[in-house]
């Protein structure tokens, strides 16, 4: 059975809203309309992400012989943008040495999933479900 | 910022606060929710804390 035009143009709506729920924490929050919970993850997303950069938490590089080190590369690129600002500012070569190592990762890792599971909630909340 | 409590206890706050943020609407709700997590958080680290104290390392 094939689409309706409408529905079409819903589900494109609706990965735009997923990606740019992704991309920028909290932005599928405020393009929905709700603009404190949106600009709570904005400010409290990121910020967890800086923090575990600061205390020389590691981005993990994509590598696939290493099922683990792949899983907390797909975890810490869950943050969306600041992951690639990070990158690209020099940020994320951790220091094992560092007594803050583990928790950085802690906070690197666990920012990219609850910005997945706000991904979701802003889903949900497009589609009527809360 | 190197203390484990500080830091464990920042932690808690963030993931309790997007969990109660995405679990709940209500903002007594979120508050009630939020809080909880966060004090089980602080109170199972403690807990499991001492109880690993005798484990050799």
């Amino acid at each position: 059975m094939r689409a309706t035009a409408a529905e079409q143009t819903q589900t494109g709506g609706l990965v735009l809203l997923c990606l740019a729920s992704w991309a920028i924490p909290g932005a599928g929050h405020l393009w929905l309309g709700r603009r404190s919970k949106g600009l709570i993850f904005l400010l409290a997303l990121p910020l967890m992400f800086g923090i575990g950069l600061a205390i020389h938490g590691r981005l993990f590089p994509f590598d696939l012989t290493e099922p683990l080190v792949a899983l907390a590369a797909v975890a810490d690129l869950g943050v969306g943008l600041p992951y690639f600002i990070g990158s690209a500012m020099g940020f994320g070569a951790g220091d094992v040495r560092a007594v803050t190592y583990e928790y950085g990762n802690a906070f690197l890792i666990v920012a990219g999933l609850l910005n997945l599971l706000v991904v979701i909630d802003a889903y949900d909340v497009a589609l009527g479900r809360k | 910022m190197q203390s484990h409590f500080f830091l464990m206890a920042l932690f808690a706050f963030f993931v309790s606060l997007v969990f109660a943020l995405i679990a709940k609407d209500d903002l007594r709700e979120q508050l009630r929710f939020g809080g909880l997590m966060f004090a089980g958080f602080l109170v199972s680290a403690i807990v499991l804390g001492w109880l690993m104290y005798p484990l050799p390392l």
